[in-house]
């Protein structure tokens, strides 16, 4: 729609771009310098505005949010503290590419570089955190800056943007009219492959005898997910998805061997070392898929698809560069693909199945249940995939209970997984969870988190409470931050130093009685004949919060691990066992 | 003559060379600090570094000289390009461009010494900019390799102090790194 110019406030122009770009609900918390903004905020009828009880918890809402639907989150803060709490969540939604937009309260642009009441160069200190950021200086500026915020948040490789807004343009008069033009000749995102490329592509494939179609989070933030199985059946490619790409090929597929890298399947990692050709897809050959650098993939040709050609060649050089939106790609490279299938071009791929199979077969997932008698956390969280299924949303924290939540639960569809790979932010789970939940209020939210990362974020249990937000969060409580202590017990012998937070040995804070002072339901599980008992009684409250304290066991590992530093042929499939393949070939 | 304008952790490999980058981008605040801040953040090597205005009053240009290897200079290129303010980006190639600095130099001269220096300045037709009793101020300009060859030839005099700008540069012919005919790109939110 557009408007014709009016005169307005600049915190009115400001909440009327906000409208207008399309921002559906702002998760903030009020203070000095945006405080102009909430006035004109506080008459939306069209801007949904959700009071956080922390700034980080605004931010990871907005990335849960933005993960869930597909949309660009928005947070809102104010200057100094305020905007300096939105650092943690910019930074993570930059590594894992989410795509949003952060508003902040600046001091009076006469004040600026003062060191006056809380300011702080919050572009500054975004600078290498965000894909761009923008200091207003003109309040007639606001509208146009919004919509460019939007449009290179949602863009290209999404990302975070930043506005930081000082507060007397926000009390000054300007016109707003909409929609502003955009100017921003500097940025044009290349969807579009080149042909040549693509046509290389299909003759690597066509040629290839052990191929592996290795997924990245690409796929699902561009919304390929249908065209990557159509690849995938077509060219019978087995496939890997990282943690970033779970749910974006669904993990019952028989094509699926599951996720590589330091905690992936034997399956997965060891199709990737053995393959003769990766086709990498929206995906950016993170350290902790590749293992050592130099020894992964040995033998494998790289076709590499990524719309960020900055990826391109940055780890791994690439034989077969493919700088595009998947959607295209796939688009051009099926209809060479279906050409291929249907002429009998394609190799014969038995053996490579076969091996992949054998080592599918024999080296499947799995855990024992603790030799102390203690409840398996895998066993939970497996539970909790089969009684939620796979609809629900699983928005996970950082550390054991995240791998273990992105191995033993079944993910069908994109968009069902959330959690944060690039940056490893603990805390991220809960106010993720409600952003989620926020955005998609008929999905039923779990987080899954762990004790370390619970206590870190949990204020916003009130949030949720109190907004309507019913998310449930399953605790998995060790008492201790257990990867860590994982990593203590495998290379610095057992001393564990500085890693038992006490939530077992003295129940400090009780997590049931911390979820009742919220407003929450508490529950608490520490038998693994209650498991299923109690997620079905937290599956059946639906108009209140619930968290269930689920009391593990302290040794559970997560396994198959490839050890930081080493090569990913070096990959154990449980302590002290390393896998023995068949040396055919 | 390099005076890393900003150091880096990376080691400097052998194999690395030194490369001239011309890059237009939007007189906007803070590009000179995203395109530094960008060096340093993923560890590349500025040798030298110049900013200044262009034919159009809403672009500046950038001439950067960094050393690093070829696959590095092509991950520099690339993350260069991804910043928005940043419009273009060209590889001066060294044989075909023209390439100067610009250096002033206090040299000691006094009587004994002042005609040897005069010579060596009419030599490198460099120009003396400031006269006192013991010292003459130097202005040369051109590529880096007769700046540093004037240098080394004032050594032997005695050099109080020495200002030297970063490289500018233009490729050689008719041509214009050119500039999109249109800053108000045809698109709206």
């Amino acid at each position: 729609m557009s408007t014709e110019p009016e005169t307005v406030t600049g915190a009115q122009s400001l909440i009327r771009s906000l409208e207008l770009v399309g921002a559906e609900v702002v998760f903030g918390i009020p203070g000095g310098a945006i405080l102009p903004a909430y006035d004109p905020l506080f008459d939306s009828t069209r801007v949904r505005h959700i009071l956080t009880r922390h700034e980080q918890g605004a931010g990871h809402a907005a990335e849960g949010y933005a993960q869930a639907t597909g949309k660009v989150g928005v947070c809102m803060a104010t200057s100094g503290p305020g905007a300096t709490n939105l650092v943690t969540p910019i930074a993570d939604a930059h590594m894992d590419s989410v795509p949003m937009v952060a508003v902040t309260g600046q001091v009076g642009t006469a004040m600026i570089g003062t060191d006056a009441f809380q300011e702080a160069d919050i572009s500054g200190i975004t600078l290498p955190i965000t894909k761009h950021n923008f200091l207003v200086t003109n309040a007639a500026e606001i509208p146009r800056t919004v919509a460019e915020a939007f449009h290179i948040a949602a863009t290209g490789r999404p990302g975070p943007v930043l506005v930081d807004v000082p507060k007397d343009l926000m009390q000054s008069t300007t016109t707003f009219s909409w929609p502003p033009t955009l100017e921003l000749p500097g940025y044009r995102p290349v969807t579009k492959p080149h042909g040549k490329q693509i046509r290389e592509a299909a003759r690597l494939i066509r040629e290839s005898r052990r191929p592996v179609l290795y997924v990245g989070g690409g796929v699902i933030k561009s919304g390929a997910v249908a065209q990557l199985r159509q690849l995938a059946e077509l060219a019978e490619l087995p496939v890997v998805t990282t943690l970033m790409a779970r749910g974006a090929f669904p993990d019952s597929h028989p094509n699926h061997l599951g996720m590589p890298g330091m905690h992936g399947t034997v399956a997965a990692v060891t199709a990737l070392q053995k393959a003769d050709l990766l086709v990498a897809v929206g995906t950016r050959f993170d350290d902790r898929v590749t293992g050592r650098l130099d020894s992964f993939a040995p033998q494998a040709q790289v076709i590499h698809a990524d719309i960020d050609p900055a990826e391109i060649g940055k780890n791994r050089v690439a034989d077969v560069p493919i700088v595009g939106d998947l959607k295209e790609v796939f688009a051009e490279l099926l209809p060479l693909i279906k050409k291929d299938v249907a002429s009998g071009a394609a190799p014969d791929r038995a053996s490579w199945w076969e091996q992949v199979n054998r080592w599918r077969d024999t080296y499947p997932l799995g855990y024992d249940d603790p030799a102390d008698g203690t409840l398996a956390p895998q066993y939970v969280v497996e539970q909790l995939g089969r009684i939620a299924g796979s609809d629900a949303i699983y928005v996970a924290g950082v550390g054991q209970h995240q791998m273990w939540a992105a191995q033993f639960i079944s993910y069908e569809k994109p968009g069902t997984w959330i959690n944060s790979g690039g940056l490893g932010t603990m805390g991220f789970s809960v106010p993720a969870a409600m952003g989620a939940k926020v955005g998609r209020p008929e999905a039923t939210v779990w987080s899954i988190d762990g004790d370390g990362c619970f206590q870190m974020t949990n204020q916003e249990l009130a949030t949720c409470a109190l907004e309507g937000i019913p998310i449930k969060v399953a605790v998995i409580n060790n008492g201790n931050l257990g990867m860590v202590r994982q990593w203590q017990t495998l290379f610095y012998g057992e001393r564990y130093s500085q890693t038992d937070l006490g939530t077992h040995k003295h129940r400090i804070p009780d997590f049931v009685k911390l979820a009742d002072a919220y407003g929450c339901v508490g529950l608490r599980c520490e038998t693994k004949s209650d498991v299923a008992g109690v997620i079905e009684k937290a599956m059946s409250i639906d108009d209140q919060p619930v968290v269930v304290d689920f009391i593990v066991g302290a040794d559970a590992m997560v396994w198959p691990m490839v050890a930081a530093g080493t090569s990913n042929d070096d990959i154990l499939a449980a302590r002290g066992i390393r896998p023995v393949f068949d040396e055919e070939e | 003559m390099s005076r890393p304008a900003v150091r880096s952790l990376a080691p400097v490999r052998p194999e690395a060379s030194l490369h001239t980058l011309s890059v237009l981008v939007e007189n906007k605040p803070a590009v000179l600090v995203r395109v530094a801040g960008l060096f340093s953040r993923r560890g590349f090597n500025i040798e030298s570094l110049a900013v200044g205005p262009t034919e159009h009053p809403e672009v500046s240009r950038m001439t950067v000289v960094v050393r690093v290897e070829d696959a590095v200079l092509e991950q520099v290129t690339k993350q260069l390009n991804k910043l928005i303010n940043v419009l273009k980006i060209v590889e001066l190639d060294k044989d075909n461009a023209v390439v100067r600095e610009l250096l002033l130099v206090k040299v000691r001269a006094d009587d004994t010494t002042r005609r040897g220096v005069l010579e060596t300045v009419q030599l490198f037709t460099a120009k003396v900019v400031d006269v006192g009793p013991d010292v003459l101020t130097v202005e040369v300009t051109g590529p880096p390799a007769k700046i540093n060859a004037m240098l080394e030839m004032l050594e032997r005099y005695g050099i109080r102090e020495i200002v030297q700008s970063g490289v500018v540069a233009l490729d050689r012919g008719p041509r214009a790194m050119m500039v999109p005919a249109s800053r108000h790109a045809d698109r709206t939110a």
